[in-house]
């Protein structure tokens, strides 16, 4: 059976989001063709902003790129308008005289900067601030022209004006008000916003009225109402925006102020909808993409059969995207008799916010200078919750908590994404669901901060608390840790560039937000340290408990003690003094190893010193991100299949690499033949030996990413092995994040990049000069403890005190 | 009746900076710590996670440590676990006299 034939009119942001809604669905519902008057797939309309200010270029705003629309076969025709729609015949026609009927119509063609009718506007020089057209006119003069004038002293006004500045004009706004925004603020913050702004080099003339654009074909200046004039060589309007809604009207599809819709986004005529800023909606034409996106979701559902709320009208929050400005406003602005405002002033450090309540309800609030309480408003306006058991500080700022708003305390059903309506629940699921770990990864899902891009740092903060719980996730995550917002490779530049030494000093200068960091960071720049310089002094107060103790802590508060079997070899005289150790303490449980070795666990920690002296074995390191074990098969000396000496080469290279700090832990294995009882293909660096050589598999992992390894080279010799895994493992530790293995690491950095690495002689000889050197800095850590009184008394004594009253 | 007594456990000057030591007063398994600022901190030796373990072993930054076994935070001032997790430690009083720590229990 055919598709049904769904034509939209507009390409817009409002429009291809109902699409995609539909797409996610049920995407072969309809056969879609889609009509754009610009010559661009859809883009971030609000970005423009940013575009203007310099910050971004039109190809980063990009939302959905040309393969998009391939993908799922949405035929596309840009730079082409429609221009009649006969409903009669269900046919579109574009000025291209191209005609294409439909089955079911959408209008999303948005709204059109309101152009002031006065004398003169016929002139050149003029512009709306609407598009990427817009933002390239207006690029274009500044280069050689210098005053430019905004009328209107809104939100796109404001924008329009600081990105003009930037681009190096002298910039006046023109506003008929007393004061700027009068719509979202009161006259406090309008004024506290005006100075900021006057302080970036923004010049305003209030309360005027533009009666006549001068100049011949050219603008050249303004003359207002009351007779004073202002030169101008560029007028960018930004009084307001109209609702595109002649094409419609033309059909004899009813209009209002904009097409007129009801609950469901369906216009008069079935099989016709109208969506976004061109829609009226109970009288409402909407200029903001929350509620523009609200109605996507729900007309999308009827439009492919699915049950759906109706859209019944939103309320939503507004900002001004200009750097240095943090401002927010959503609901009433103004009280009447019935309200009672909780004000702040703080003059000095240029801080206001209003919060509005009627009945006991949040109804407006106006925040200026810092704005971390918005969401949580914004929860209160909405929810309609009673207030009337709070104190005022507790309405701007949550019980028990200190200045900063904190993710962790948000509840599920906050709004972090107001222009997508994304709450903080739903990204918590996304991220658990779909293991995302980046802020753009929960943007692809859940549309978060796709939009003005604002709630960014949020979800980035919530990821992070999120992934916080699991120590793989963290480690993906894109900045250290909460107390920075620095990446692992932006910390680690900093502390080789400025030469930092000490987590102390790299906290400092980099700005921590907590002064001694938290149980991520500190291990974390531990490891950086001792990464990037061989002769670091290892700081043991920022190794957590496991590492720290040299010992594995079990869940009662008890220790493991795993001593080292190297290559899973042991003696009769080790066993022994394993026997007598498990005798002697009462150790409650005895048990093989994972990794070919014996465990003693649920010991005191007041006995461990005395454990080890009377092991006299070195340390397993099976509590440490370092190399674990080397698993061995019998090999050639026993087995009648093993063609070389596996255990002889696993011995070897514990010996050599055990202790060494990594990222995460490091597992080995090395079997004699491709039967590969030692399950290489399963171990950070895994041998198996074949007929004159060895193969070298790496990035296995047996445990919860499953992974087999990938075969990094065939070498001859056992020197071989040994520098190529030498080369491999400091590669890895130079370049990994902390806490994550191999496995992750390879697939990140791709396997031909890393070969191509080893591959290069110079390169490879650092790598294997530079472990070398770290290997030379440690210490046997069991002995240490038990020679070192100071040692055994921080970490394994227990106080007694007696109990003596003074 | 309960009564309450004061109990030397350890010289300031000994004590390991952001090092938690345990103390066992009787039936009271205490950890104590010393924080960068100088100052003394004590807690009940337990995680407040349903799963129990030792907070004398956790990592400390600025007043607060983290359970080394579930990572929870735990405000050393007021034994209140930082959210999104939640629970209270119990906290002992702290005093120092002539470089003598005192535990009141
Ligand atoms: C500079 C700027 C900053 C903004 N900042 C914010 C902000 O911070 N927060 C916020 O929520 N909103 C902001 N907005 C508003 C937001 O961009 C709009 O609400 C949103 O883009 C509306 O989506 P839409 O699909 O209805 O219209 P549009 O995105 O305008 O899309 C309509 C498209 O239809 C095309 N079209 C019109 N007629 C036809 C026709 N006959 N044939 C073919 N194509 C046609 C138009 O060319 C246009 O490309 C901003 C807008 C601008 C301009």
């Amino acid at each position: 059976m055919a598709k049904e034939k769904l034509v939209m009119i507009g390409n817009g942001m409002a429009g291809v989001r109902a699409i995609e809604e539909i797409i996610k669905i049920d995407p072969n519902r309809y056969d879609i063709t889609i009509f754009g008057k610009e010559p661009h797939p859809n883009y971030n309309r609000i970005q423009l902003s940013t575009v203007l200010q310099g910050d971004t270029t039109v190809e980063d705003i990009i939302l959905n790129d040309w393969k998009w629309y391939e993908d799922n076969r949405i035929k596309l025709f840009t730079g082409e308008a429609i221009v009649e729609v006969d409903t009669k015949n269900k046919i579109v026609v574009s000025n291209n005289a191209r005609q294409v009927s439909y089955d079911k119509l959408i209008f999303a063609t948005g709204s059109s900067p309101f152009i002031v009718p006065v004398e003169g506007v016929d002139k050149q020089g003029i512009t709306g601030f609407r598009d990427i057209n817009d933002c390239e006119t207006m690029i274009k003069y500044a280069e050689d022209h210098q005053n430019a004038v905004v009328i209107g002293g809104g939100l796109l006004g404001l924008e329009a004006a600081k990105g003009l500045k930037n681009l190096g004009m002298k910039v006046s706004v023109v506003h008929l008000m007393s004061h700027l925004m009068e719509r979202q603020l009161d006259a406090t913050a309008a004024e506290m916003l005006k100075q900021e702004l006057q302080q970036q080099g923004i010049n305003f003339l209030m309360e005027k009225q533009t009666v006549e654009i001068l100049g011949d074909d050219h603008v050249t200046g303004l003359r207002f109402k009351d007779g004073s004039e202002t030169e101008a060589d560029l007028i960018v309007m930004a009084v307001g925006i109209v609702p595109n809604k002649e094409l419609a009207s033309n059909a004899s599809i009813p209009v209002n102020r904009g097409i007129v819709v009801n609950d469901y986004m369906e216009t008069e005529i079935e099989g016709i909808y109208a969506i976004g800023e061109c829609a009226e909606h109970r009288g409402i034409a909407y200029g903001l993409v929350a509620p523009l996106y609200e109605q996507a979701k729900v007309l999308a559902k009827r439009m492919v059969g699915v049950e759906t709320e109706p859209y019944e009208g939103s309320i939503s929050g507004t900002q001004l995207k200009v750097a240095g400005i943090d401002l927010y406003s959503a609901g009433e602005i103004e009280g009447d008799g019935a309200t009672k405002a909780i004000r702040v002033h703080n003059e000095f450090e240029n801080v206001y916010k209003k919060v509005l309540i009627r009945d006991n309800k949040v109804v407006g609030s106006v925040l200026y200078g810092e704005t971390a309480e918005s969401t949580r408003l914004f929860r209160m306006l909405t929810q309609q919750e009673d207030v009337s058991q709070m104190t005022s500080l507790s309405i701007l700022q949550p019980a028990g908590e200190a200045e900063e708003s904190d993710v962790a305390s948000m509840p599920d059903d906050e709004l972090v994404c107001g222009c997508n309506g994304v709450t903080k629940g739903t990204i918590v699921e996304a991220i658990h669901a779909q293991n995302l770990t980046t802020v753009s990864e929960v943007g692809g899902c859940t549309n978060a901060g796709r939009s003005c891009g604002r709630c960014k740092p949020m979800i980035s903060q919530i990821l992070e608390h999120t992934l916080g719980d699991s120590f793989d996730g963290a480690a993906q995550k894109e900045a250290v840790c909460g107390c920075t917002t620095l990446s692992r490779d932006e910390v680690v530049a900093e502390i080789k560039e400025k030469g930092l030494t000490n987590i102390r000093e790299v906290m400092n200068v980099l700005g921590w937000k907590n002064e001694e960091g938290c149980s991520k960071c500190r291990p974390a720049l531990n490891y950086y340290l001792g990464m990037i310089y061989a002769d670091y002094k290892d700081e043991r107060e920022s190794r957590l408990v496991n590492e720290k103790m040299h010992a594995n802590i079990q869940k009662d508060g008890t220790y493991s003690v795993i001593p080292r079997m190297y290559g899973g070899v042991t003696s009769a005289e080790d066993l022994k003094k394993l026997a007598d150790v498990a005798t002697k303490y009462n150790v409650p449980l005895v048990k093989l190893t994972g990794g070919q070795r014996i465990g003693l666990y649920g010991i005191k920690k007041e006995d461990l010193t005395s454990i080890w002296e009377e092991l006299d074995m070195p340390s397993g390191y099976a509590y440490g991100k370092t190399l674990r074990t080397v698993k061995t098969c019998v090999g050639q000396r026993f087995c009648r299949y093993g063609t070389q000496d596996s255990m002889g080469l696993g011995m070897e290279l514990e010996k050599k690499f055990e202790r060494l700090d990594t990222p995460h832990k490091f597992k080995m294995g090395v079997s004699a033949c491709p039967r590969n009882c030692a399950e290489s293909g399963i171990k950070d660096i895994g041998i198996v030996g074949i007929d004159g050589g060895w193969e070298i598999y790496v990035a296995g992992n047996g445990g919860t990413d499953l992974r087999a390894g990938d075969l990094l080279y065939t070498v001859k010799t056992k020197e071989e092995v040994i520098e190529v895994s030498s080369a491999f493992l400091q590669y890895y530790r130079e370049t990994g994040n902390y806490l994550e293995r191999t496995s992750k690491w390879v697939e990140r950095l791709g396997l031909d990049h890393i070969k191509k690495v080893l591959e290069d002689k110079v390169a490879c000889q650092g790598l294997i000069e530079r472990l070398n050197k770290t290997l030379e800095r440690y210490n046997e850590p069991w002995k240490e403890a038990i020679e070192n009184d100071e040692i055994k008394d921080k970490y394994y004594s227990r106080y007694q005190a007696d109990l003596v009253t003074n | 009746m309960k009564t309450v007594s004061k109990v030397g456990v350890a010289h300031y000057s000994a004590l390991p900076i952001r090092s938690g030591i345990a103390i066992q007063i009787k039936n009271d398994a205490i950890a104590l710590f010393k924080v960068t600022s100088g100052e003394v901190f004590a807690l009940e030796d337990r995680s407040p996670h349903p799963k129990g373990g030792v907070l004398s072993e956790g990592l400390v930054s600025g007043k607060f440590v983290y359970c080394p076994v579930y990572d929870w935070k735990i405000s050393l001032e007021d034994g209140q676990v930082q959210a999104p997790d939640q629970g209270q430690v119990k906290t002992y009083e702290v005093s120092v006299e002539n470089d003598k720590v005192y535990i009141t229990i």
